[in-house]
């Protein structure tokens, strides 16, 4: 069985987590550790992905600060998404050498944590042929873009847990003018916690892994 | 000299879009040093160099969609690019099909050590006419059985290398001895074609019947919306005549006080925007959109108007029209055409537009049947306006026409409601008090 280290890492800053990321991708790739699952929350960030539109940000720099949202261009694929409190984000660093080899095929077996995930609390969570991510009928509950370097993975999803969905009127998430929408907003009030852990085991099914114990 | 290709991602994989850069002609790359960018379905990758040396020609650009096993870049051995080629002399053995490898003089690694990229070599692959490129298939084919596509003519467009060509040339390659050895393959790079060859085809001679060009992002962006609105909505056009003579008198009466007061003249498309804004508000399910199974009803009616380009077309929008007058309307119109035209749009006059005008009349079209701007429900496409002789009470006038051509998605809305929308529009234009701007 492979080899998975999951580290809950909570409240931390996008810049933060992004530099945590690439240290970890890089101990990765020289094999020093094995595949990696963080999860963290972020406070209020507007990230572009490399392939975004800065015309989907629907607000000028001065008054992004002073709502206290950061902005971030980034390496992940993708437009442009928000991430904030209340929402669960997690970034696995695989080796996708040792599962399939198939960079789309990641993509949808993370789409199949998160629809699995979603459904053990009752929530039916589709697949979208033309819109990466999560889907229900109330609107987008999980985005995807992810960033790969020599079959390593870095970015991931963003899963709306509680999210203050207020936030994404600022933008037009994933370059797509449709509704969002959360656990929470769908009727599902559980803990945070609770939902790492049902995305954790998720994980370990779909990708195959032996948990390795929690760290932080 | 070494091709640097498009990697296999996946099985499931056969193209992806080439995003970035991250070295220019001329730097040097390290081997397994990050050298473009793709993305595929929201995943960017990294595409590490496969050898080490100076990054000497881009194939691809930024943007460009590309299938695996496409050469994108080539990458030469450190030193400026040097004159004389060296020559590859092919002699292989029928069963050693193993390419025969002689690379450039430094002894440059030719083997592929990026772990995504799994083509061979590149040495065998040969330098194609940059005219007229030839598919990976194609590419594929000929390694693999040894044939110099410079021997193979061309059928397909632009004389571009065919399949069929190859299986061609194959054949008839084999059928006149079979057991011989294949020809010496000529210099690898850049030579013309051998002569000595004479038992192939011909090599092509004739200039290209067919240019080649790639579309822009635009016309592929329209092409894909347009495809995407007729396989979505079920299109039905209904054309009404429209009476626009009292308009035209309105705008004969006005027109130079107005040219005077705004600087700029009065169309008869802000009063069909004002018309139409006027029957949206009666008949709103027109200014809805669908979502699965449910109607979205807008609550702000935001009109587009199409704008032509030099090389496309826009449709900026007109928000909340239905609160302006005339002169306001043919402000915006003015105002959002002109800076159309000057690239200037903000992001927000392109969205959220939930109805559609189109004015092909001012391009001579009597009636058109417009495709839907999707995720709307219709379009309206206004013809030229011309005098004509029309019956009136039996008598004959001149009168100033139009036709309003409607195109209504009848997944929603049926014929009869269609009808009632163009002759409310019809009856406000007919009927327009020159008083009221």
């Amino acid at each position: 069985m492979r080899k998975v280290e999951v580290r809950e890492l909570g409240r931390l800053s996008y810049a933060d987590a992004y530099a945590r990321q690439t240290a970890l991708s890089g101990e990765r790739k020289q094999g020093l550790i094995p595949d990696q699952l963080l999860l963290v929350e972020h406070p209020h960030v507007l990230t572009l992905g490399r392939n975004g539109h800065k015309e989907n940000v629907l607000l000028s720099a001065e008054r992004l600060a002073e709502l206290g949202i950061e902005f971030f261009e980034s390496n992940r694929g993708g437009d442009i998404t928000y991430h904030g409190p209340g929402q669960i984000v997690g970034y696995p660093i695989i080796d996708l050498r040792e599962w399939k080899r198939d960079v789309v095929a990641y993509v949808r077996g993370i789409e199949e944590v998160v629809i699995a995930t979603l459904r053990r609390f009752g929530i039916e969570g589709n697949r979208d042929p033309g819109a990466t991510g999560v889907w229900t009928p109330q609107g987008k509950i999980c985005a995807i873009g992810v960033h790969i370097s020599r079959w390593v993975s870095t970015h991931g999803f963003a899963l709306n847990w509680t999210t203050d969905l207020d936030y994404f009127r600022h933008i037009v998430p994933c370059g797509l003018a449709r509704p969002v929408t959360s656990m929470e907003q769908l009727g599902v009030r559980v803990e945070r916690a609770a939902v790492h852990q049902a995305l954790v085991e998720e994980f370990a099914r779909v990708f195959n892994y032996e948990l390795a114990p929690v760290c932080a | 000299m070494s091709d640097v290709v498009m990697p296999q991602m996946g099985e499931s994989i056969v193209e992806g879009t080439l995003t970035k850069w991250l070295k220019k002609v001329g730097d040097k790359v390290e081997r397994d040093e990050p050298l473009f960018e793709i993305s595929t379905d929201k995943v960017d990758t990294e595409i590490p160099s496969p050898v080490a040396g100076t990054l000497t020609e881009i194939l691809v650009q930024e943007g460009a969609v590309v299938a695996i096993n496409t050469v994108v870049a080539r990458v030469g051995d450190g030193a400026a690019p040097q004159a004389p080629a060296p020559v590859v002399e092919a002699a292989p053995a029928p069963e050693a099909p193993v390419a025969p490898v002689a690379p450039p003089p430094p002894p440059a690694p030719a083997e592929v050590v990026a772990e995504p990229a799994p083509a061979p070599a590149a040495v065998v692959v040969e330098e194609d006419d940059a005219s007229s490129p030839v598919s990976p298939l194609v590419r594929r084919m000929a390694r693999e059985n040894n044939v110099d596509l410079k021997l193979v003519r061309g059928t397909g467009a632009g004389n571009r290398i065919t399949k069929q060509d190859v299986e061609n040339f194959l054949s008839a390659k084999q059928a006149p001895a079979p057991a011989a050895a294949p020809v010496a393959a000529p210099p690898a790079v850049a030579a013309p074609a051998p002569a000595a060859a004479a038992s192939g085809p011909l090599p092509r001679v004739e200039p290209a019947k067919v240019r080649v060009e790639p579309m822009s992002m635009m016309r592929q962006k329209i092409a894909e919306h347009m495809v995407h609105s007729k396989q979505t909505s079920a299109h039905v056009t209904t054309v009404h005549r429209v009476d626009m003579t009292k308009i035209a008198k309105v705008r004969a009466k006005v027109k130079e006080e107005f040219q005077q007061r705004y600087g700029y003249g009065l169309t008869f498309l802000p009063f069909i925007a004002r018309a139409v804004a006027e029957a949206l508000r009666t008949y709103p399910i027109f200014n809805s959109s669908i979502e699965g199974t449910n109607v979205l009803y807008h609550s702000e009616v935001n009109i587009g108007i199409a704008v032509a380009l030099e090389n496309g077309l826009i449709v900026p929008v007109i928000h909340q029209a239905d609160e302006k007058n005339v002169v306001g309307l043919q402000r915006s119109i003015v105002d959002l055409a002109a800076r159309a035209r000057a690239k200037q749009l903000k992001p927000n006059e392109v969205q959220g537009g939930t109805f559609s005008i189109t004015n092909f009349g001012s391009f001579g079209s009597l009636f058109a049947t417009p495709v839907i701007n999707q995720p709307q429900v219709a379009i309206l496409g206004v013809g030229a306006v011309e005098k004509m002789p029309v019956v009136i009470d039996d008598a004959i006038a001149i009168r100033s026409m139009a036709h309003l051509a409607l195109t209504f998605d009848h997944r929603l809305i049926d014929g009869a409601l269609a009808d009632q929308f163009c002759q409310k529009v019809k009856a406000a234009l007919e009927n327009w008090s020159d008083q009221i701007l």
